[in-house]
């Protein structure tokens, strides 16, 4: 199906999605934006890996780990949320440096 | 060809959503710039021929992570205030330490030389990821229905609310 488009094409759009999520972690001070920078990460992980399980004969090895990335994304998110959730209880905010309790 | 047009306007979709969800002052709109991102690399899946997990993504992130994100933002006020989503790193370094990091990845993309085995035909891949996970793939399925149960007993206790003092 894709005739003219390479594998490079697929790896060079995924670095340029994890660049952009790379760049979302390390500015947002917003604990939110922090794991909306991880799942763009996590999303072009996955795009390598059905990229080689296509480009490498199609085998079902890349697909499944790709189904195994996205369960564990949703299990970070559940958590992380959560997480952001009982630190705007305690804190009333979610600006990453402003909870400094654990910081010694 | 086709293919080509459509690969490079995903291609499009998800970069241009990504750069808002990262470059945007509005954390709200960063995360409905997130859904296009979503959206658009659920098309790149259907393209590399799995449909299977390109459904999963749909049901999983669209339909669970980015609703709950939503939920979480909306649930914390104040959220679109400007001085929350001020920068922690400045935005020059991070800029600078991913383009060099970007560089070398990019490097080794153009200069590897890929195995690429003959691209296969699409065609429904349900049969065999059922196979693989109820074959090769069992002990890894089950400790995965383990991690989800933990997960949602530990968001349940971390999120409860207490009342303090």
């Amino acid at each position: 199906m894709p005739g003219a488009i390479g594998l490079g094409h697929f790896l060079l759009l995924s670095l340029v999605i994890f660049s952009l999520g790379m760049v979302c972690v390390l500015t947002r001070r917003n604990a939110i934006g922090i794991l909306m920078g991880i799942e763009l990460i996590l999303n072009s992980a996955n795009i390598n890996y059905l990229a080689f399980a296509f480009y490498g004969g199609g085998k079902y090895d890349g697909q499944i780990f790709a189904i195994f990335v996205i369960m564990l994304a949703a299990a970070e998110a559940v958590i992380g949320l959560a997480v952001v959730l009982a630190i705007y209880q305690n804190f009333k905010t979610i600006d990453v440096d402003a909870t400094e309790t654990l910081s010694g | 060809m086709v293919a080509t047009i459509v690969f490079y306007a995903l291609a499009a979709l998800t970069v241009g959503s990504s750069c808002m969800v990262t470059f945007s002052r509005n954390i709200v709109y960063s995360t409905f710039a997130l859904l296009g991102a979503f959206m658009g690399v659920v098309g790149l899946y259907v393209l590399l021929a799995a449909d299977f997990v390109a459904m999963v993504q749909l049901l999983v992130y669209v339909g669970g992570i980015l609703v709950l994100t939503i939920f979480a933002v909306m649930l914390t006020q104040g959220i679109a205030d400007v001085t929350v989503s001020n920068r922690a790193v400045g935005l020059v370094p991070a800029l600078a330490i991913v383009a060099v990091a970007g560089a070398v990845m990019a490097y080794a993309i153009e200069r590897t030389p890929w195995h690429l085995a003959a691209r296969p035909t699409p065609a429904p891949t349900t049969y065999g990821i059922g196979n693989a996970f109820l074959g090769d793939y069992v002990l890894p399925f089950e400790v995965a229905s383990l991690v989800l149960l933990a997960a949602l007993i530990g968001a349940i206790v971390i999120s409860r609310h207490e009342a303090r003092g």
